[in-house]
């Protein structure tokens, strides 16, 4: 789920400097023209061109019969937009994806924080093995550990369940409440994704230099103000990093709620993530047109939670 | 190296030495805890995929088998059709790699180390587009797809993925650092600009190959929700389609879906333990802030 977008405003270095004279620049063009031309062909003709595209048939009506035959295709112009917008059923989506990201998202960062800043610490014994262990959910396949998870949180039968009454509280009906099917998917979003971002703040604060902490630890700075006052502001640019690659992956929430709640969003919708919508709308119902301005808006949301990120982190927010 | 539990070693003497003993102590107690949480679904998973029928669905549950079995892995590739699924994944995730490392690489090095003109321009167009979710592509790829008679096809999953722009990106870092005299050296000794990507760029990108080979390799292996839309007919699903199509008729064979997960996490549990170093340099790579 994380791990597509890699780098944010980076000018591309320069290559160059002096060159072999024998061959003009036209001939490393000629070259170059070749080396890129799979690879942008693909990406152009399987990705930057449907892009296009959707946002043309976001603007007419295509559905079943346009499938059958394209003549029955009508342009509607900002109709699916305003059926949308009137649809509680898209508001109900969309405020459970927001729900899952504000909520999954920081709650991924923190416990990656922590497990990172606990690998960090010169008192921890076998590293290694501690920082293969959690990152083993990450390279594992959702699908897989989703079906794992539901049988984990079988009202009955489940070891969720079993620790609860082990502490003595209530049984939960997990995936058959609506209001704890949510926590359930983040809780399996939590375990599945904090060793990614761990990884990424790990090697931050191996970058914090050392005499920092020297320095506060002359000022008679303990444990929690070196972590407020040093470590946090020095991982700025990693949270921000981090912030954003989660958000923007979480925002796309679809195999949690497909594998636990098979394919429905259930109960009563609680689960019905915008991409979920999506898949059902266009692949289900063939109501392609709808989807694709269904898709528009998961864009529009995503831009708009990254560009709140970077804004907040120009203006020295956060802490 | 840094701040968490670390000055409790600079008290000194008798009272600082006991104190820093307490700290390792809890400290190590919370990763073996954190450990403990993060391993349990795993091993809970094989321990029931080895059960008889019925066991996990009993009260209390069980932790262990009462006996181990293996019928469901039995039952998995003779009654069912685990094997072929195994097969199309198999066969999917190694073109997938194969082709898009090519392509990738080409590209990449292209980006990094020739010259051309508006490459800078270009380079940032594609970046820009990463904040495109792929979703949005999905409606038209999928109609596109059809029309060229890939839909329930391996093509329909292998062409799209043919080249990613993180790929591209992996690959441009990492060629950016070759030095210039010796592409230059080569280019003296008449070599052509072809024949320099083939005998000295891939032979020196091979760190950044292995990486993003098992980036791919894993990533398809896992990928769910575009082979869910493009192969239709179940003798093409791949593992997590299958699995996912199994788990919605056999919802009551706790059993037999375990064991189909193992056997759909395996492959890459163990290629990741083999290749870690790889994987997580290659998370690096693709953060780089400076």
């Amino acid at each position: 789920m994380i791990g597509t977008v890699a780098t944010i405003g980076r000018a591309g270095g320069t290559a160059g400097g002096a060159r072999a004279p024998r061959r003009g620049p036209s001939a490393e063009a000629r070259a170059a023209a070749w080396l890129l031309a799979p690879a942008l062909l693909v990406i152009g003709v399987c990705f930057l061109l449907p892009v296009g595209a959707a946002l043309l048939l976001s603007l007419t009506d295509f559905d079943i019969y346009a499938v059958a035959d394209l003549r029955n295709l009508r342009f509607i112009g900002l109709g699916n937009y305003r059926r949308l917008l009137a649809d509680p059923v898209f508001w109900q989506a969309l405020r459970n994806t927001v729900y899952f990201a504000f909520a999954g998202g920081p709650l991924s960062v923190l416990a990656s924080l922590a497990a990172a800043l606990l690998l960090d610490s010169r008192l921890a014994r076998c590293k290694a093995l501690f920082r293969t262990v959690f990152f083993a959910p990450v390279v594992t396949t959702l699908v897989a550990v989703a079906v794992v998870w539901r049988y984990l949180y079988h009202p009955h039968f489940g070891l969720l369940n079993r620790v609860l009454g082990w502490i003595g509280l209530p049984a939960i009906d997990w995936l058959g409440d609506q209001r704890w099917a949510m926590p359930a998917i983040i809780l399996l979003a939590v375990w599945k994704n904090f060793g990614y971002n761990m990884i990424v703040f790990l090697a931050g604060l191996q970058n914090i230099p050392v005499t920092l902490y020297e320095a506060a630890r002359i000022d008679g700075a303990g444990w929690w103000r070196q972590l407020r006052h040093v470590t946090l502001p020095m991982l700025a640019p990693t949270f921000l990093f981090v912030g954003v690659i989660t958000m923007i992956g979480y925002f796309q929430l679809f195999t949690e709620p497909y594998v636990l709640t098979r394919g429905e969003g259930g109960p009563l919708g609680s689960t019905l993530s915008v991409v979920l919508l999506m898949y059902k709308q266009g692949f289900r119902f063939w109501n392609m047109g709808y989807a694709a301005a269904l898709a528009f808006v998961l864009f529009l949301a995503i831009l708009a939670v990254t560009a709140l990120q970077l804004l907040w982190r120009r203006r020295g927010g956060g802490r | 190296m840094t701040g968490a539990g670390g000055e409790a070693g600079r008290g000194g003497g008798r009272r600082g030495a006991g104190r820093r003993l307490g700290a390792a102590l809890l400290l190590n107690a919370a990763l073996v805890l954190a450990a403990a949480v993060t391993l349990v679904p795993l091993l809970w998973m094989v321990s029931v995929s080895l059960m008889p029928t019925g066991e996990a669905n009993v009260f209390p549950p069980a932790f262990l088998p009462s006996r181990v079995t293996f019928a469901h892995y039995r039952e998995l590739f003779t009654r069912l059709d685990l094997s072929r699924y195994l097969l199309n994944s198999t066969l999917i995730a190694a073109a997938v790699t194969a082709l898009s490392l090519l392509f990738n690489a080409m590209a990449g090095y292209a980006f990094a180390k020739l010259r051309f003109r508006g490459r800078e321009r270009l380079f940032g167009l594609l970046l820009a587009a990463l904040v495109i979710p792929t979703q949005v592509a999905m409606l038209p790829l999928f109609l596109l797809m059809r029309w060229l008679g890939l839909v329930n096809t391996y093509g329909g999953v292998v062409v799209p993925a043919m080249a990613s722009i993180f790929g591209i990106f992996l690959m441009r870092q990492f060629a950016l650092s070759l030095p210039d005299e010796l592409l230059d050296a080569a280019r003296i000794d008449g070599a052509s600009e072809l024949r320099i990507f083939r005998s000295v760029v891939l032979p020196l990108c091979r760190p950044v190959l292995l990486t993003l080979a098992i980036f791919t390799f894993l990533a398809t292996w896992n990928d769910f929700t575009w082979p869910l839309v493009v192969l239709t007919d179940g003798r093409m699903y791949t593992l997590p389609i299958g699995l996912a199509n199994l788990s919605g008729e056999h919802y009551q064979d706790t059993e037999l879906m375990m064991a189909g997960a193992v056997l759909t996490i395996a492959p890459v549990l163990l290629l990741f333990i083999a290749l870690q170093r790889y994987y997580i340099e290659g998370i690096l790579l693709g953060s780089v802030k400076e």
